[in-house]
């Protein structure tokens, strides 16, 4: 892939190529956030997802949040939240078990992420689901789970701050 | 005659690239290819569904203006599109074929929930769902 040129050499040029040209790139953007929508267990520094979409990496973090309203690393953390949710629903699995598939190194940070998105605790969200009628039955599987992905508008630091009226900032800082 | 649905739409960037995309790669046939100055309404059909046309039109003035087909066309490349959902025999086999073929797939076949699913997208960024039958 060839690296896209700077927003001002874009700027300069006929509107025409231009646009195809941001359109290109935001096609590429899209299959980096494919690529994590295929495998959120993974990790996924800027520099792979910029590998991708061929870009540098700063342009990259600036370029998806553009288009995509969201940082890419938070993008992953609600694809890993929704991909947990589901499989909290789904299966049976231990709630360790989900943790690890879904991305996570260790329980308590899984939990305390989950909690901090979702409002509930990965066991809390189990029992809810279980308890609701399936009346999604008839909507193929991944547009539901699709729907019910966490709406993620600010950092979960923010969030778990303004949730626990904590005015100390962050204890640990979102890595992608 | 048959009442019901006879066209649905897709924007797509490129008509010349969407119908090769279309008819090459995933064997749809092309219905009608009409021009009318930059106007082109273009259709193509699922060789087992004679009476369902997939429009691939390109979002232009004067139907829109330059703007609106811009935004239009960024919908389509963000992968903001509605759901598509092409059915099929065989998940694996179609993927096998399309793969080769050089579709671009965004999730290989998974066997869940009674079926076999996987996902690709054309070259503007609409996304597919392609799913086995029941």
């Amino acid at each position: 892939m060839p690296a896209s040129p700077s927003p001002e050499f874009a700027m300069a040029k006929m509107a025409a190529p231009s646009a195809d040209r941001d359109l290109k790139l935001l096609r590429r953007l899209l299959r980096a956030r494919d690529r994590m929508d295929a495998a959120p267990h993974e990790e996924w520094p800027v520099s792979r997802l910029a590998r991708i979409s061929g870009t540098s990496e700063a342009y990259f973090a600036r370029s998806f949040r553009d288009a995509f309203g969201i940082p890419p690393h938070r993008y992953l953390l609600t694809r890993r939240v929704e991909r947990a949710a589901a499989l909290l629903r789904d299966t049976d699995l231990p709630i360790i078990e989900i943790a690890l598939q879904t991305g996570w190194n260790s329980l308590g940070t899984f939990g305390r992420t989950f909690r901090d998105v979702t409002g509930e605790s990965p066991r809390e969200l189990r029992q809810r689901m279980r308890a609701m009628p399936g009346d999604l039955e008839r909507v193929p599987h991944c547009f539901v789970r699709a729907a019910q992905r966490p709406d993620l508008r600010m950092a979960v630091s923010e969030k778990r701050r303004r949730g626990s009226g904590d005015t100390t900032g962050p204890t640990e800082t979102e890595v992608p | 005659m048959t009442q019901g649905v006879q066209v649905a739409g897709l924007y797509v960037q490129d008509q010349d690239e969407a119908l090769q995309f279309y008819v090459e790669r995933l064997g749809f046939r092309v219905h009608t290819d009409a021009r009318n100055g930059e106007y082109r309404w273009l259709t193509v059909q699922h060789p087992d569904q004679p009476e369902f046309q997939l429009g691939l039109f390109k979002p232009q003035p004067p139907t829109v203006d330059d703007a609106t087909a811009k935004g239009l066309l960024e919908a389509v490349a963000k992968g903001a599109m509605p759901p598509l959902v092409l059915v099929v025999e065989d998940c694996h086999a179609t993927y096998e074929t399309m793969l080769a073929r050089g579709v671009e797939f965004t999730q290989e076949p998974i066997a869940r929930y009674g079926s076999v699913d996987a996902s690709f997208r054309d070259p503007s960024g609409n996304g597919w769902k392609l799913v086995q039958a029941r």
